[in-house]
């Protein structure tokens, strides 16, 4: 069979940012397939550079307009294990709380607004607005949800305001705090409906073995700091995140790409499932295997169902955290800190998987010297090599042109890229 | 008797990002319960983020983003000819924003920091209206979704569409928080265009001017008050500095 193709996709719609995806078929051979993202750098690394460290958190959340909680807090983790600064107890349940409004709201706006118009055939949500306007509400129910306890905890959904180094600047009310219960429960049945529709659409059946890297600490489902580990059996400390990323230029990305034990790895929801699905709660486990996902699952359009999955966890979960800070009547939210010279890693599971922020503080507390590390650029070469697979596969089956186009964006969009985050 | 019925046409609207986090385009999405009735009143022609679909042939331009490379250039200029009304979409966009901190380093600096040995193009930010005309600027980082709801309406029912004129302060008194400066701090809320409904002082944070200047500020009496109060100066500084929104008011 001799066929030729050539699909060259400039700023991919329906994800955050520019990337493109250029695949090019000659005489039935795949000559070419390619994930290059083509965003402007802000360069935030130096930008952070001589500003005092309580001000950081407030600039690096600007690194990322979905998950900009994720990022304060890993500056905020960063800073505080550098300067050795230990918040109060309260005050890291409503970070953990905050992350997961985060995820809820970032994973609601991937499934529906990104990832569900694929499935339906449409451009875009608007459309199912007007055809599925029950199942774009249950949508929009889970990620008012989400923005509601971000609101709460934070004081805003984007660009937390009271996220500070030792702590937080304010405490979400009790009452504050039996509304956002109410609310938990009152939208379960709207997660309950979103869960029944994903298990009608026909996920594609894709394989390549990869490695995936996520937090794991043991106690519970990991958001905030941890060890660092492979489904490889890669196990490191928080501060070799360096170990882990081994980031590396490529011509034609103004992303990174990085590597472990192999060629590619994956972050992301199906790789924290992937490493610590045991700690999910019960309805998130029932729900993982209902669909048939189980550790290690090597599928990336996968993802869309490990975020549904992580979705009925953060339900879970978020209620257990409510009542702990409903139960604590301790005032305590902020350590008084004296800014100090020190160095430290601060990673945190994003939405889209382990985000890393190192800082180095002078005497002042000023930093001399940042890295971040993004998840979707620990994604980029595995969406590459993705590509590749995907397409030799496509092109063997002998699907259409327009088959592999939407295939291919389709396994880009399964992996919630951020790219203006990953080029920062 | 019928009810009156207030026919409008929708705005052919458009929206675009260059140098930023996109957190401003997110906001469309935000306020859920009333997402319908504010999509109701657009023809949404061009909107990478949340469609595949794309048409030309927009009337109104929502940009979002600072400027930082010549092909961001050529794209705004494109924009700007086919929109009869463009709109400089946040902070950034507005003022530069954060990223105008990249301006106090060379641009080899921060190409060999980042992207050591690789030819990288980077130019000093520039904000939106120092290459084309903007006819309204909706400033905040990220824009207050309340706020772009009250000016989409003005713009589809052809009313002025404005911003509060006083500063962040009053915002901050309406919702009876103690003042920052009386807690030692040093807030940027005296001198900053109000329409946040002051989100970070109530949230115990200093204001750090995302929105830009009020109306007729008295930026010698700020100062002033700084003074007064003993507080650092440096950390007023980095303040003003922060969102490269006080350009005009140097503060030494």
């Amino acid at each position: 069979m001799k066929r030729d193709c050539s699909i060259d996709i400039r700023h991919l719609t329906r994800v955050e940012g520019h990337g493109n995806i250029r695949i090019t078929v000659s005489g039935g051979k795949l000559l070419e397939a390619s994930w290059a993202v083509v965003e402007t750098p802000r360069f935030f690394e130096v930008m952070v550079k001589g500003m005092s460290a309580e001000r950081v958190p407030f600039l690096t959340s600007r690194i990322c307009g979905i998950c900009s909680i994720s990022h304060a807090l890993a500056s905020i983790r960063a800073l505080e294990r550098a300067m050795q600064v230990t918040p109060p107890p309260a005050a890291e349940t409503v970070r953990l709380l905050a992350m997961h409004g985060e995820t809820l709201q970032s994973h609601a706006l991937h499934l529906f607004f990104l990832a569900l118009p694929d499935f339906a055939g449409t451009p875009g949500i608007l459309p199912l607005l007007e055809s599925h306007p029950d199942l774009v509400r249950t949508g929009l129910e889970l990620k008012e949800l989400g923005n509601e306890i971000s609101i709460a905890t934070t004081g805003r959904a984007t660009h937390p305001v009271s996220l500070v180094l030792g702590g937080v600047s304010k405490a979400p009310s009790k009452q504050r705090l039996k509304e956002l219960k109410e609310m938990i429960v009152k939208r379960r049945p709207a997660l309950e409906m979103a869960t029944g529709f994903f298990r009608t659409l026909s996920i594609p059946e894709f394989v390549r073995e990869t490695e995936f890297i996520s937090l794991r600490n043991g106690k519970y489902y990991p958001f905030i700091g941890g060890d660092l580990v492979s489904t490889d059996g890669v196990v490191r400390d928080e501060n070799d995140y360096l170990q882990m990323t081994n980031e590396y230029l490529v011509d034609f990305s103004t992303s990174k790409f990085t590597r472990l034990s192999r060629q590619s790895s994956a972050a992301g929801a199906l790789a924290r499932f992937n490493n610590n699905s045991r700690l999910l709660g019960h309805r998130a486990h029932e729900v993982a295997a209902s669909f048939g996902l189980e550790p290690v699952c090597h599928n990336p359009f996968m993802n869309n169902i490990a975020q549904l999955v992580e979705c009925h966890h953060i339900f879970e979960n978020a209620e257990i955290l409510i009542e702990s800070l409903l139960d604590d009547d301790r005032q305590d939210i902020r350590t008084a800190y004296k800014p100090k010279a020190g160095e430290a890693t601060g990673a945190v599971e994003a939405p889209r998987g382990v985000l890393y922020h190192h800082m180095e503080t002078d005497d002042d507390g000023r930093v001399v010297k940042a890295d971040c590390i993004i998840p979707t650029t620990q994604n980029n070469a595995n969406i590459h090599y993705d590509l590749k697979a995907l397409a030799a596969e496509a092109v063997k089956e002998g699907k259409t042109d327009r088959e592999i186009e939407k295939l291919c964006e389709m396994v880009v969009r399964s992996y919630d890229p951020c790219i203006s985050c990953s080029v920062h | 008797m019928k009810n009156p019925v207030y026919t409008f046409e929708k705005l052919k609207f458009a929206s675009f990002e260059f140098t930023c986090c996109e957190g401003c385009q997110l906001q469309f999405a935000n306020r859920e319960a009333s997402l319908e009735a504010f999509f109701s009143l657009l023809d949404v022609r061009t909107f990478r983020e949340i469609s595949s679909e794309k048409h030309d042939d927009y009337d109104i331009a929502f940009v979002e983003g600072s400027i930082s490379r010549s092909d961001e250039i050529e794209r705004l200029l494109a924009i700007r000819r086919q929109a009869k009304t463009l709109v400089a979409f946040g902070t950034c966009a507005c003022f530069g924003g954060v990223n105008s901190l990249k301006n106090c380093h060379s641009m080899d600096e921060c190409i060999a920091e980042v992207y050591p040995g690789l030819p990288v193009e980077t130019l000093p930010i520039r904000k939106i209206s120092d290459f084309v005309k903007v006819d309204l600027s909706i400033p905040g980082c990220p824009v207050a979704k309340k706020e772009v709801e009250r000016i989409v309406v003005s713009l589809v029912t052809g009313s002025l569409a404005t911003l509060p004129k006083y500063p962040v302060c009053v915002e901050c008194k309406e919702q009876l928080n103690t003042c920052l400066f009386d807690l030692g701090e040093i807030c940027l809320g005296p001198i900053t265009r109000a329409g946040c409904d002051a989100v970070c002082t109530t949230g115990k944070t200093p204001c750090l001017g995302c929105r830009g200047p009020a109306d007729d500020i008295n930026f010698p009496a700020f100062l002033e008050l700084v003074g007064e109060r003993g507080l650092n100066r440096s950390d007023l500084k980095e303040k003003l500095g922060f969102y490269n929104a006080f350009e005009a008011y140097p503060c030494q």
